[in-house]
């Protein structure tokens, strides 16, 4: 659509620029004052320069969260996308069943991410949850999140894809849908095999709303918090203590605000870039 | 398309395994729900033996519960409310004008989403205790803002672009002044892109914890942050814990079943 250029456009844009600039400039500022001064009481503060962002970039527990968070936000991205695209396939497209697996999706999504978080507690427990039960006594593989480290790691893994592959799969769907039915009939002319459509017509045709799935689910698992937390608290040892939690414990628990500011305007930094990148990525393969 | 349709029987079946996959957690809360406590830690039932609704009488009787559901549900609904009047008009000036850094503006909205949220807390609890709105509705509303507004521009946009620029075009020349327009011809025909943004906004805001916790102290305290209240000198009551869980889904499964034909045809549409 071509747009007709309009500066008085801006008063239609104002109510939301000062809603989100009131949330979020203001805290955004306060925390790149912590980054650079050394608090010890609302009285005595000094200016410190770039240290606390030099401290911060050599500290090896920080690296050690870094390198997990990286690790974890992979896996998830690796075992999301492809499975929320072939759901997204394989859902029927009309009818009362597309309507009932349309729901039954969604149900994960508007969970509260503690409840989720407490669900898999329960669920997870050798003494009263099913799957804990399941794999101890039934399947005799010996399972405890609580002890195990790896059990802890891929449990918070499934419940991510649990909680959020539904996401994927639903914008996919939404994606597959705007596909008309004259492009599938043109390539059943052409004899085109199943992995030839999807090849060059659905997954095409995906191409901007998997971008939206994939930046939506690398911020939001990056920024992991309360799943773990609730699960396991970052245990055992810190097999599950991700970024934020690292830095909630600096923050909230040490009070050293400054490190911990200035190591979340890095963490804030490394999320945008790695967005960008797959932005750009993404959107200049669509020129070629 | 009927090749199709004989196969899909068997393709079905990794469909019906992540559905089971999917409910499989929730059955297990809900059926912890109406377990009475010794059931629970006694030994393994898939049915509750001894069916008790006890745990959700503790829930309905006692006001500290009960309302972390009102407030909840408060601040999201009016959460929803500001996200939604503020992004249309915004949606609309970025699906039909070019203005002044309007591509910057838009990426810094998208931006707002990726913040960390858990060094924040402190300055959002210092700027809202310093306007006087710590521990009110209206904090956590606004605190969501942050996130919801620019989703529900982004995904307002899409379906605002869908519609056909001739029809403002014909409406401004029948004499129509753009307040009038927008209610009464553009609303309209964006209805099912409104049905689902409102559910995004809801499911953002709902399923939120860290600024709501944070914001909020006794007045305007959230149901999630209510249930820590379970883990007690005695140990963990199971039983409310899962009925709480439970609660806290219902809501989530009403405003499913209210949109589902708009989020069917907003889906449908193919723009989210």
């Amino acid at each position: 659509m071509t747009k007709v250029q309009n500066n008085k456009a801006w008063w239609l844009v104002l109510p939301v620029f000062l809603l989100v600039a009131f949330s979020a400039i203001i805290p955004m500022m306060t925390v790149v004052n912590y980054s650079v001064q050394d608090i010890f009481d609302q009285s005595s503060r000094y200016f410190v320069g770039a240290d606390w962002f030099r401290q911060v970039l050599q500290d090896p527990r920080l690296h050690d969260s870094l390198l997990r968070q990286f690790i974890y936000s992979a896996c998830v991205l690796l075992i999301e996308i492809p499975l929320g695209i072939g759901i997204a396939l394989t859902m029927p497209t009309k009818g009362r069943w597309s309507s009932v697996c349309l729901i039954v999706m969604t149900i994960p999504l508007l969970i509260p991410f503690n409840v989720v978080g407490t669900i898999w507690q329960i669920f997870g427990r050798g003494d009263i949850g099913l799957l804990g039960w399941m794999l101890n006594d039934v399947l005799g593989i010996s399972y405890n999140y609580a002890a195990n480290a790896s059990d802890a790691w891929v449990t918070v893994l499934v419940i991510d894809v649990w909680h959020w592959t539904s996401l994927v799969a639903l914008l996919c769907y939404s994606g597959l849908r705007a596909i008309p039915d004259v492009y599938y009939q043109a390539a059943r002319i052409d004899r085109a095999s199943n992995w030839a459509v999807f090849r060059h017509i659905q997954l095409p045709k995906m191409k901007s709303v998997l971008l939206i799935a994939v930046m939506l689910r690398f911020m939001d698992s990056f920024m992991i918090y309360t799943e773990p937390f609730v699960l396991t608290g970052g245990g055992p040892g810190n097999s599950t203590t991700f970024l934020s939690q690292t830095l909630t414990t600096m923050a909230l628990g040490q009070f050293d605000l400054g490190p911990a500011a200035a190591f979340s305007l890095v963490y804030f930094l490394i999320i945008l870039l790695v967005s960008w990148v797959f932005y750009t990525a993404m959107t200049h393969s669509e020129k070629n | 398309m009927n090749k199709r349709e004989k196969v899909s029987f068997k393709k079905l079946i990794p469909l019906w395994i992540y559905l089971l996959f999917l409910l499989v957690p929730i059955y297990w809360l809900v059926n912890m729900s109406f377990k009475t406590n010794t059931e629970i830690l006694g030994g393994l039932t898939l049915f509750p033996q001894d069916f008790t609704l006890a745990n959700y009488k503790v829930i309905f009787t006692d006001e500290s519960w009960y309302s972390g559901y009102i407030n909840s549900l408060y601040y999201v609904c009016l959460n929803m409310v500001i996200s939604l009047s503020v992004a249309l008009p915004a949606a609309y000036a970025f699906s039909r004008y070019r203005f002044l850094g309007d591509k910057h503006l838009f990426f810094w909205l998208l931006t707002n989403r990726m913040a960390p949220p858990a060094v924040f807390l402190l300055p959002f609890f210092q700027l809202y205790s310093s306007i006087g709105l710590f521990d009110t509705h209206i904090a956590v509303a606004l605190a969501h803002c942050l996130f919801n507004v620019p989703l529900a521009v982004w995904i307002l946009e899409g379906f605002m672009s869908g519609v056909p620029k001739e029809i403002d075009e014909t409406a401004y020349i029948d004499g129509y002044s753009f307040p009038k327009f927008f209610g009464k011809i553009f609303i309209p025909l964006i209805g099912s892109g409104i049905g689902v943004t409102a559910f995004f906004c809801f499911m953002f805001s709902w399923v939120e914890l860290l600024l709501a916790r944070t914001l909020t102290s006794v007045n305007a305290k959230p149901i999630a942050a209510v249930m820590t209240r379970t883990v007690s000198a005695s140990g963990i009551d199971w039983g409310v814990l899962a009925a709480a869980g439970v609660l806290t889904i219902l809501p989530g499964m009403l405003v499913i079943w209210f949109v589902r034909n708009h989020v069917v045809k907003g889906f449908a549409l193919g723009r989210v």
